[in-house]
């Protein structure tokens, strides 16, 4: 079943026709995606990749049926893509797109608390790789070879650590049901809470895996609700174990700025909730595959 | 992006909020010349480096006569001032601020920050102002006021009025409180702040509430709205090494290990960096290249770690997703062969073509030490980097 993301879903790309979107729709589409078409203002009534192209989200959704979005446009704009996804009836959107304004990342989460729990979008991102089902679709900038189908799922802040983390798990031999790249920004769509308790009620997930790192306070609120709430094994590896205290790493949301925040601290909570932790990032496959052993 | 003092009260002043006459000095001469300018009995020599908790430092003088200006200056220019911030290289005065004296009734803790688990600005205020909101959270915890700001509608009047209630100020200034505390919220949210702080906030004897200090910083992906703010960067103020960077486009902050890393992914390059500890030893940098990590890129990225003479090892550890390993390999072996390598290098690559990759870098004919997993890259590093050591020792 996997979660979010199917080969089911109705993908548009928004910003569709520019580079590096078209580079990656034509390579999402090898992954399963049903891409469908795209929007890039403008341009409406043209074709590309031989595929629509529309003006607006909501052409997209009301001539092809759309109800998947991901977003490569700049990062002065992508806000104002967001919610014009978001209005459309889009139900779940990826943003791929780094550098928006914290204050616009503000205005995009109050403006989609307007939405009622039914027709509310599910964000992803922004400032992430993206998500994949393997073996059904992907909706993101990831190598998707890498990805092997199976049972666990994984939710993480960073692109290349999640694919770490994938290879290191197919050496096991242990697959993926979905990977969900939340991005690396201080305010982001959804969070690991979010995605934990989808995977929580996913038939298809055995175990879940949260891939960490400094800043806010996500990873241990995910944490104490899984200790209350979820009896499948939670795996995790929290990264900036060496970052100093008060210098952003690299991602705008990794910095430790109030208690609670470092690697070390949050090791310290997702342990007292019955989190398997990998120390090492080395270790993160062994720690998924001793978890589900046990399990 | 982090500004002045003196630039943070400049903008502040536009939003309502008031400050003491000051002017800017780069010199003793111009120093005297504003307290002449400025009249009065006192004045205080403030030298103008990003940083807070500069009065523990020595950066912050108060004086009663011209020469005392006058030393207090030229003892301050040039110097180099070591903070718990500034990290143990210290930022280098080459601005000073000279203010008037006030005589201070009390003194505030004013902030402005994002809370990132409520998604909205929030206030933090404290009667207990002068020191830093960690000692106040740690010394008197139940003097700190939050206020959140509801984003749709922005912060209303009554809000302030709530704050400055708390924080006890008189009724006779409840007015200029507001306008205060609404002023820089005005300025957070229409210039795209990532925080305002007024450490303190001052009340005078006669009746005035003044910042006494500012502390400005602003969104750096909001800057292409407020052109006139970038223009407040100090490029003094910056690590020459990651200012370097970021002219090139690369992510990169200095550390004070020895063992130089290139990462692709700001996530995988912390998990090296915490891999390299676990092996015993210290990263000298953090440098995320990026996900075009083409040969241009990794050429520069070499020259840039290995500016930094306290590197004795290097660690390339790229996973190529959308790359190919052989392309990062060609682009590796390229920059060894024009660059003088005198550090142990070690690669590990992964991803995409992995086996062509490091096929490449085996054929090269280069000294370079590879490495298949994590675990062996940061242990080979570690390794090198101790034998590396010991070379220099003998010598």
């Amino acid at each position: 079943m996997a979660i979010l993301i199917t080969d089911k879903s109705r993908v548009i790309v928004q910003g569709f026709t520019g580079k590096i979107a078209t580079f990656h729709a034509e390579d999402m589409a090898k992954w399963g995606t049903n891409i469908v078409g795209g929007t890039t203002p403008g341009r409406g009534g043209e074709t590309h990749l031989d595929k629509p192209v529309f003006d607006t989200v909501q052409d997209a959704v009301e001539q092809e049926g759309a109800d998947t979005s991901i977003i490569f446009v700049p990062g002065p704009f992508a806000a104002d893509a967001i919610m014009e996804a978001a209005e459309a009836g889009i139900k779940f959107c990826v943003c791929i797109t780094d550098g928006i304004p914290t204050l616009d990342m503000i205005r995009v989460k109050r403006y989609m608390r307007a939405f009622n729990k039914e027709s509310k979008m599910v964000l992803t991102g922004p400032n992430c790789a993206g998500s994949i089902s393997p073996g059904k679709a992907m909706l993101g900038i990831m190598p998707g070879h890498i990805y092997k189908e199976g049972r666990v799922g994984v939710i993480g802040r960073s692109g290349t650590l999640g694919y770490e983390a994938a290879v290191q798990m197919a050496d096991h031999g242990i697959g993926i049901s979905s990977s969900i790249g939340i991005g690396g920004d201080p305010i982001n769509g959804s969070g690991f809470l979010d995605h934990l308790k989808l995977f929580n009620d996913d038939p298809e997930t055995d175990a879940i895996v949260m891939i960490g790192e400094i800043g806010g306070s996500q990873e241990a609120k995910a944490a104490e609700w899984a200790r209350d709430n979820c009896d499948k094994p939670v795996i995790s590896y929290i990264a900036g174990l060496t970052a100093p205290k008060g210098r952003t790493m690299g991602h705008a949301g990794a910095i430790v700025s109030s208690s609670g925040e470092s690697a070390a601290e949050k090791v310290e909570i997702l342990r007292a909730c019955g989190v398997s932790v990998a120390v090492r990032p080395s270790d993160i496959g062994t720690t998924v595959a001793e978890a589900l052993k046990k399990a | 992006m982090d500004i002045h003092e003196y630039q943070a009260k400049e903008i502040l002043a536009d939003y309502g909020i008031q400050t003491l006459p000051g002017g800017l000095a780069y010199s003793p001469e111009q120093a005297v010349y504003q307290t002449k300018e400025m009249g009065g009995e006192v004045w205080v020599v403030k030298a103008q480096i990003h940083s807070g908790a500069r009065g523990l430092a020595g950066g912050i003088k108060i004086c009663k006569t011209e020469q005392e200006v006058w030393d207090a200056s030229e003892e301050l220019l040039g110097k180099r001032l070591v903070t718990h911030q500034t990290g143990p290289a210290g930022k280098v005065v080459h601005r000073l601020y000279i203010e008037s004296g006030a005589a201070i009734e009390r003194e505030i803790y004013l902030a402005f920050v994002l809370d990132r688990e409520k998604e909205q600005i929030a206030v933090v205020a404290s009667a207990e102002g002068g020191m830093a909101i960690e000692e106040i959270a740690e010394s008197r915890p139940e003097s700190i006021i939050r206020e959140p700001v509801e984003p749709a509608v922005g912060m209303q009047a009554f809000q302030a009025r709530r704050i400055a209630c708390k924080l006890g100020i008189e009724k006779s200034m409840l007015a200029q409180a507001t306008t205060t505390i609404l002023g820089c919220y005005r300025a957070f949210t229409e210039l795209d702040c990532n925080m305002v702080e007024i450490n303190p906030l001052i009340v005078t004897a006669d009746k005035r509430i003044i910042a006494l200090d500012a502390k400005v910083s602003f969104d750096a992906n909001a800057l292409f709205r407020h052109p006139n703010i970038a223009e407040y960067r100090d490029k003094s103020q910056e690590d020459p090494r990651e200012m370097a960077a970021s002219d090139r486009g690369l992510n990169y902050i200095g550390l004070d290990g020895n063992i130089g890393c290139l990462i692709n992914g700001a996530g995988l390059a912390m998990g090296t960096m915490d891999m390299i500890q676990h092996a015993g030893g210290e990263p000298a940098n953090f440098l995320d290249i990026g996900g075009g990590a083409n040969p241009e890129r990794v050429a520069k990225a070499f020259n840039l770690v290995l500016a930094d003479d306290g590197v004795d090892a290097m660690l390339v550890n790229i996973f190529a997703g959308i790359n190919r390993c052989d392309w990062i390999a060609e682009g590796v072996v390229e920059a060894v062969k024009n660059i003088d390598m005198k550090v142990p290098l070690i690669v590990r690559l992964s991803g995409t073509n992995v086996d062509q990759g490091m096929e490449i870098i085996k054929n090269s004919g280069l000294p370079i030490i590879m490495a298949y997993s994590l675990a062996e890259a940061a242990d080979k590093a570690v390794e090198a980097a101790n034998e590396h050591v010991k070379k220099k020792g003998a010598k």
